[in-house]
């Protein structure tokens, strides 16, 4: 009796979860949107700022470069990458001027530059995505800007307010989201950077404190009656920035989000009272112009971005990288974006789960995770990747880059023992350099995602040189067409040299122990700390790990209190300005809080770096990269680690994809197959129900013969009762 | 007994304080307010002057106990100790170190966490009561031995080994269930299943073996002899008497439980990706966020004693011998 | 003299922990009525065979907590030593510990687990499963010599367990027949139809199936990687044995550190009554009722700090992570020292009442003399109990903090860190299965006859009692 109802608790529970017949049991999205035409990817982290003065991180830019339009983007395809129009009309040219004023030729000394004049024109027409900020009554009146306290109860989210209205961007927008880089409760992250650079906009930052302490606690702040001097819109459609001297890197910043437009009217809306406290800001609800629009924003759950109605006058890209139209790339040129709907981004923490879900096709794109790689990806005989066959048999392809990130283990050159610049420090270093396998980590951990570093600057950026000339000669040796880890042989007398023959002290015999200094705690950590024990022991050194969390390890860091620690740097934009820099004595962290960690300050590579930063790209900048990174090479102030290399694996019905390192809105050119998915995902996900129903069966045969001996002792107690 | 109510709730209060105490000097020793703004400002390009900033707006910037600089009751009431511990009394959560409203987020989390420990709980109790008997019913044949043995070797295994197991095989081998993620309304069950099955097993072993003890405690005792000498079948005995006065020990055990529930799985919701309280709690202590953790150790407290307070009171309830005192 | 003892504080805590049990065994053994409880334990079939288990794991544990560095030079007269730290069962398994494949390799495999590209002699590349720098290294062409090596190998592992089991059998016998006047063959017989007092078939039966398991484990275990390697090719099985230490270090000393407070505490108030009573439940009470987890993690983020601060004092890695162990114990004993110190108060408010305590208050026999002398003696079946019922809770409670990343040093082998790195590897494939499974395995062991024992021990004192219910569940649950 127990075997059949358990039977039949078992039969509805089935019918239920099916909802409609030949659906698959284990869809996790809702079951009236298959078919329909939705990308579903995740986010592992809840971003934590969507405000574009704010946003400084890969996961938030995945978001956000797909819903704010400033004025340049970088082209999708072309490589090496490429800056072209997004919102402006055209990639502006820097106007240089003297002191005096005076035009100077674009190839003038950056010594006689005092300021240089971006005049940027945006398109006309283009319109905001529907938003209740912008939301006017008849007479113009906007609905939403002047809510009185009850009119917000019973409003959580962006979505709950009834009306919504548009109007067309306009060059002042721009303008308003440049002084709101000065704004201080925003404290933007490059606010330090561009007060050097943005005339006045310091001036405006002081002029804004000061205002800010006068307003009341939380009021609103209205930023359109201040004047920004380095930033002044000349028409509707035009505006000018003025940076001082001469900064030909500044237009990689305006394919950034911190030069999206802001309309003024989005900052008096969500600076109402009781905005706030019901998390409606704009670092929640972005209000933009761009190809998609956020709709739900629940960090717990998902985040929805739906197509922006008002988008229009982008077509897909007629031009790529050759190789790309056979790659069949190239097919919906001239088709307007975006393709896609609506794009759901799932909350998925753990990787296994991610990983599972993909390859049940409920994902319809994945990066690879280094522990479910030996699944996807196979190495041909050249060291390149290629599908197992039975992914590619379910039509699953692997696109590669290199990405624009280095990682490196880095030496503190104010320590005793590791640092300084004399040729014990150096050698010791170079030592360790070799010890240090980065073909077996990668191999190991990496799954084979990445190449050697042989110097700061990775592949894909000016700058990099490929070959025998691009070698680090202090590590390797060219041999047979391709670079060899000189050997331990090798390793073991520059130690010996460095005053530590077998590892131990010349002078007192104590035994070698250095101290490396990570934030690991996740599961691989530990493999990964032996692994690097493994690799001083080669060279009789002792390696001891302290994992410290990562608040901590920074507080060190700033303090120079680690002899050897672990970090990586993502490009900014892709010059090589933005690698070299971490290297410069003037950001020693120690002394200035600067990105230089290692502390390293040699004075050449200082001087060759204030003459490199401000050159146009030329053999002569070359010239001065090539000096600089030798430098770098023989102080040997980072151990060069590697440049990662990113794989993304996409589903068959997925089209037009390919990883751009700089580019974050590659969402409005994917198109997918909402059919091909349905009908995989069916054929995928066929439920095994046979163990479930064979492990009751088991459970309750097993009692039977138990039911038989309680009725034969019932039996014979009802006998000796009757007796 | 409203006056006994109403002395245990007055006796809860000191007991609160010293949790909100504790919790403080546990907080603010371990991370200094620089530590957690630098955690939550990032990693490019940090300054001194941000870090204070994102203090004074959340209210760091203040002296921890004493604020001299202030006048009167705000020497005291100026202080981060006022501003973050005291009032949380007034279940006033404040706004996570991330800006977020904690009441608010509470409050929508905890349908998730509720939706799987509430089935946990009450098919978790029928099956381990049902277990029990089955096993007290058979005593002294293979089956109870076996089952004894059983929940001896279940109750030795690690509840990850559950979850992963589970997960593994249900979610991945035989696709009856999504994997994990989790949907509001009746979409919720086919996420749920799973995770509520595990929690139900991982706890067979402990709980089955000790509901039997209470019936095998209870079996032995004189009134169930009689029963059985007035010649009562052995089922109506188990469940007529047994059953009703094990009930005391078991309901009194359950009561203390009951509340609790709000706090949800810290494993299982992060394994199954359910956004309840559990996982809440976990993220929490992974971003350090530490308002988000006073705010849950102070939730915890708080029902950890209406739990005890619901014990005592069931304990009147079902046993008549108890008074008030 | 070739090398330095190193005693880390858990080891000390252990030596302790062994002259208090040796100690109590003494003085047992001296009053015939505190060895009647244990003579029941030593009746419980079930019991002896897990306590022949547990020894098993207590020797390997032991093993590994005496720790020391080899010297490496000596050098005008003075003697440099290794920073690295060992301990003797390091030593004992020497070849585990230092016998690394590159990477993942399956039990008793003769080849890696993935294919990579290899370089001929002649300077071609393929793409094939590269052989092991050690597992298997002897045998010249595996494919024929693989299966017939292992079947060797188990069998003379077998030999060698049976030949140990016989040894020993035949000396229980000898020993019991001079014992309990009986010639030796008659002895012999009872054995064997399990006629004796304490079940001693039990005994050897666990024996001769740990025997016959560990056996070919230890003959095959030098040549071959017997649970297979892990991601960066360590040993699992060595990883799995040195998981033992850390488990029973937290599962004993948890108690062991707890204990003073709880039976201080727990007595005192139940004796005084009054306000002493008052103040001491007001202090368990509101320790209890922080959720155990959130309390740990934040005692184990600031004991980081704590560390983090005073580099100084660790000279090793191994102090490091041993001193974030013992915390770990401290911690874990402050969260679970209430429900001890509750059940402690009521037995001492039921002994108080007895009328020998109430005739001592008539002599005016001091407070503290009648603590010691009258209270505590008659609470200690109950200290025993929770000792014993607690371990395995803590053992499981380990693995999911670790999970939690509040648990042990990351550096430190354990069964939680175990289970973590190994919980990764579920997705790949084809799967790697054995990294988790040695971990279960092991694991289970260890509880489940810790937990066998425990009822073993709970039955023979005071099968009424019931402790370590509510950590368990608190253990599951989280």
């Amino acid at each position: 009796m127990m075997l059949s109802a358990a039977l039949r608790v078992m039969l509805i529970a089935a019918a239920l979860a099916a909802g409609c017949s030949g659906a698959p049991w284990n869809n996790p999205h809702p079951a009236d949107e298959d078919g329909a035409n939705i990308l579903y990817t995740s986010f592992s982290e809840r971003p934590k700022h969507l405000d574009p003065v704010q946003s400084y991180s890969e996961n938030e830019y995945v978001l956000i470069a797909n819903i704010y339009q400033p004025p340049l983007q970088y082209h999708y395809f072309k490589r090496p990458y490429e800056l072209v129009p997004f919102a402006a009309t055209e990639v502006p040219r820097a106007q240089l001027f003297d002191e005096n004023g005076r035009r100077l030729p674009d190839s003038a000394d950056a010594k006689l530059v005092a300021y240089s004049d971006y005049l940027i024109r945006i398109r006309p027409g283009i319109l905001y995505q529907p938003h209740p900020a912008l939301a006017q009554g008849a007479q113009g009146r906007y609905v939403y800007h002047d809510l009185k306290p009850g009119e917000l109860s019973g409003i959580h989210a962006i979505g709950d307010f009834k009306a919504t209205g548009t109007r067309e961007l306009v060059a002042a927008d721009y303008v308003h989201q440049i002084k709101r880089l000065a704004h201080p409760r925003l404290h933007s992250p490059i606010m330090q950077l561009m007060g050097e650079y943005i005339v006045g906009l310091k001036e405006l930052a002081a002029e804004l404190a000061r205002a800010d302490k006068a307003t009341a606690k939380g009021g609103f702040l209205d930023l359109t009656r201040f004047d920004l001097a380095g930033a002044q819109a000349v028409d509707r459609y035009t505006y000018r920035i003025r940076v001082r001297g001469k900064y030909p890197q500044f237009v990689y910043w305006l394919a950034m989000p911190f030069f999206a437009p802001v309309p003024p009217e989005s900052d008096r809306f969500y600076a109402q009272p009781g905005m706030a406290e019901r998390n409606i800001s704009l670092d929640w609800f972005p209000v933009g112009t761009g190809p998609y629009m956020l709709t739900v924003n629940n960090p717990n759950r998902q985040m929805v971005l739906e197509r922006n109605p008002n988008y229009q006058g982008e077509v897909y890209p007629s031009e790529g990288e050759p190789g790309d139209a056979e790659a069949g790339l190239l097919g919906d040129a001239g088709k307007p974006l975006p393709f896609i709907d609506k794009v759901v981004f799932a909350l998925e923490k753990e990787q296994i789960p991610y990983w599972n879900k993909f390859l049940q096709g409920y994902y319809d794109a994945s990066g690879i995770a280094s522990d479910t790689f030996d699944q996807a990806v196979q190495f041909t005989g050249q060291g390149d990747v290629t599908l197992s066959e039975e992914m590619q048999a379910r039509g699953i392809r692997l696109q590669t880059s290199i990405a624009t990130t280095v990682f490196y283990l880095g030496f503190n050159m104010l320590d005793p023992v590791v640092g300084g610049y004399g040729e014990r420090a150096r050698k010791l270093r170079h030592a360790i350099s070799i010890a240090i396998d980065q073909e077996e980590m990668i191999s190991i951990f990496r799954n084979g995602r990445g190449i050697a570093a042989q110097g700061p600057i990775p592949p894909g950026i000016f700058g990099y040189r490929e070959g025998e000339d691009g070698i680090n000669p202090y590590v390797y040796d060219w041999k047979d067409g391709a670079p060899r880890r000189k050997s331990v042989e090798y390793t073991k007398k520059l130690l010996a040299e460095a005053g530590y023959p077998h590892g131990r002290n010349a002078k007192t015999g104590e035994p070698l122990l250095l101290h490396l200094d990570t934030t690991g705690t996740g599961p691989d950590a530990k493999a990964r700390l032996d692994w690097y024990a493994k690799q001083f022991e080669k060279i009789g050194v002792q390696l001891a790990v302290r994992p410290t969390d990562w608040n901590r390890f920074q507080e060190k860091i700033r303090k120079g209190n680690v002899q050897m620690y672990f970090l990586g740097w993502n490009a900014d934009y892709p010059d090589p300005e933005n690698f070299l820099f971490l290297l410069h004595g003037a950001q020693s962290k120690v002394k200035t809080s600067g990105e230089n960690a290692s502390n390293y300050e040699n004075p050449e590579f200082d001087r060759l770096f204030e003459r490199m930063k401000n050159m146009y790209n030329g053999p002569e900048r070359q010239a001065i990269i090539d000096r600089m990174v030798e430098i770098a090479r023989r102080d040997a102030p980072w151990v060069w680690s590697l440049f990662p290399k990113d794989y993304t694996l996409h589903h068959a019905w997925v089209r037009n994809r390919k990883p751009n390192q700089m580019a974050n809105n590659g969402l409005k050119y994917q198109r997918i197959d909402p059919q091909l998915r349905s009908q995989r995902r069916r054929e995928w996900n066929q439920p095994v129900l046979w163990p479930a129903v064979a492990l009751l069966v088991a459970v309750g045969l097993s009692l039977l013969p138990a039911v038989r001996t309680y009725r034969r002792r019932e039996r014979a107690t009802a006998s000796i009762d009757k007796a | 007994m409203i006056a006994y109510i109403t002395r245990r709730l007055l006796y809860a209060i000191p007991i609160l304080v010293g949790v909100n105490v504790l919790t403080f000097a546990l907080f603010f020793v371990v991370n200094s307010p620089d530590d957690m703004a630098r955690v939550h400002l990032g990693v490019k390009r940090v300054t001194p002057e941000a870090i204070q900033k994102w203090k004074e707006e959340r209210g760091y910037d203040k002296p921890l106990l004493y604020n001299g600089a202030a006048a009167g009751g705000g020497r005291f009431i100026d202080t981060i100790f006022y501003e973050k511990s005291v009032r949380l009394f007034a279940f006033d959560f404040g706004r996570s170190d991330q800006g977020r409203d904690i009441g608010y987020d509470i409050s929508t989390r905890m349908w998730p966490s509720l939706a799987i420990a509430v089935p946990v709980f009450l098919m978790g109790l029928a099956a381990y009561l049902t277990f029990a008997l089955l096993m007290a019913f058979f005593r002294a044949t293979y089956v109870d031995f076996w089952g004894v043995v059983a929940c001896v070797a279940m109750m030795s295994i690690s509840g990850l080994f559950y979850i992963i197991g589970g997960q593994y095989l249900v979610g991945k081998l035989l696709s009856i269930v999504p994997i994990s993620g989790y949907d509001g309304g009746a979409d919720a069950f086919r996420f749920l299943a799973l995770p509520v099955i595990i929690g139900v097993v991982s706890g067979i072993g402990a709980n089955t073996r000790w509901y039997r003890t209470i019936f095998l405690e209870e079996i032995n005792k004189d009134y169930v002899r009689t029963a059985r000498a007035k010649g009562l079948s052995e089922p109506r005995v188990l469940f007529r008497h047994v059953l009703q006065n094990a009930m005391i020990p078991i309901l009194t055990g359950v009561v203390a439980v009951i509340p609790l529930l709000f706090m949800g799985s810290l494993i299982a919701e992060s394994f199954f990706g359910i956004p309840g309280l559990g996982s809440y709690t976990i993220d929490a202590i992974n971003s350090q966020d530490f308002a988000v953790v006073r705010a849950m150790v102070f939730l915890g407290s708080v029902l950890y004693i209406i739990g005890l307070i619901c014990t005592d009171i069931s304990y009147t309830l079902v046993d008549p011998r108890v008074r008030f005192e | 003299m070739s090398f330095k003892l190193e005693i880390l504080w858990t080891d000390a805590l252990i030596y302790l922990l062994l002259v208090v049990v040796a100690l109590l065994v003494r003085h047992v053994r001296r009053h015939e009525h505190l060895m009647a409880p244990w003579r029941k334990v030593a009746r419980s079939a079930s019991g002896m065979a897990a306590a022949t288990v547990l020894a098993f794991f207590v020797v390997i544990g032991l093993a590994d907590s005496v720790h020391y560095r080899p010297a490496v030079e000596v050098r005008d007269g003075k003697t440099i030593y290794a920073v690295e730290v060992l301990s003797v069962f390091d030593k004992l398994t020497t070849k585990l510990r230092t016998q690394k494949a590159k990477t993942y390799s399956a039990p008793l495999a003769t080849h890696r687990y993935a294919k990579e590209t290899i370089e001929l002699p002649d300077g071609l590349q393929v793409r094939d499963y590269p052989r092991l720098t050690y597992g298997g290294a002897h045998l010249a062409d595996p494919a024929t010599e693989w299966g017939p090596d292992i079947a060797r190998r188990c069998l003379y592992g077998i030999a060698g367990g049976a030949l140990i089991w016989l040894v020993v059998a035949t000396l229980l016998c000898v020993v019991l027949a001079r014992w309990d006047p009986a010639d030796t063959g008659r002895m012999w017989r009872a054995l064997r139809r399990g006629e004796t007092e304490i079940p001693w078939r039990a005994i050897l039966l666990t024996l001769a199936v740990v025997l016959a398991v560990g056996g070919p484990l230890v003959a095959l275990a030098a040549n071959y990687h017997v649970f297979g390697t892990d991601k960066v090719g360590q040993d699992v099985f060595y990883q799995a044995l040195k998981s033992v230490r850390t488990g029973l270090v937290i599962g004993t000393l948890t108690t062991l550190v707890m204990l003073p407070f709880a039976l201080a505490l727990g007595v005192m108030a139940g004796y005084f009554k009054g306000w002493v009573d008052d103040v001491i439940q007001y202090l368990y009470t509101t320790l209890s009722s922080i959720p155990g987890v959130l309390l740990i993690a934040a005692a184990v983020l600031m004991m980081q700090v704590w560390i983090e601060t005073h580099p100084e004092l660790f000279d090793t890695v191994l102090a490091r992570a041993d001193l974030r162990l013992l915390f770990l114990c401290v911690i874990l004993g402050i969260t679970s020292w209430t429900g001890l110190a509750r059940l402690l108060r009521g037995e001492a408010l039921k002994l108080r009442e007895m009328e020998y305590i109430q005739a001592a208050h008539a002599f005016a026999v001091p407070h503290f003399r009648i603590l010691t002398r009258h209270i505590l003696p008659n609470v200690m079946h109950i200290v025993l109990i929770a000792i014993v019922m607690d371990f395995s809770g803590l053992v499981l409670a380990e693995a999911v903090l670790s999970y939690v990343g509040v648990g042990v040093d990351p550096s430190t082998i354990s069964f939680g860190t175990m289970i973590n790195s190994a919980r990764l590897e579920m997705a790949r494939e084809p799967i790697v299965w054995w990294s988790l499974t040695a971990a279960f395995t092991f694991m289970l062991l260890l509880v489940l006859s810790a937990n066998l024992f425990a009822d073993a021990v709970r039955d023979a004192f005071d099968p009424r009692i019931r402790v370590g219910r509510s950590f368990r569940l608190a253990a599951q649950k989280a």
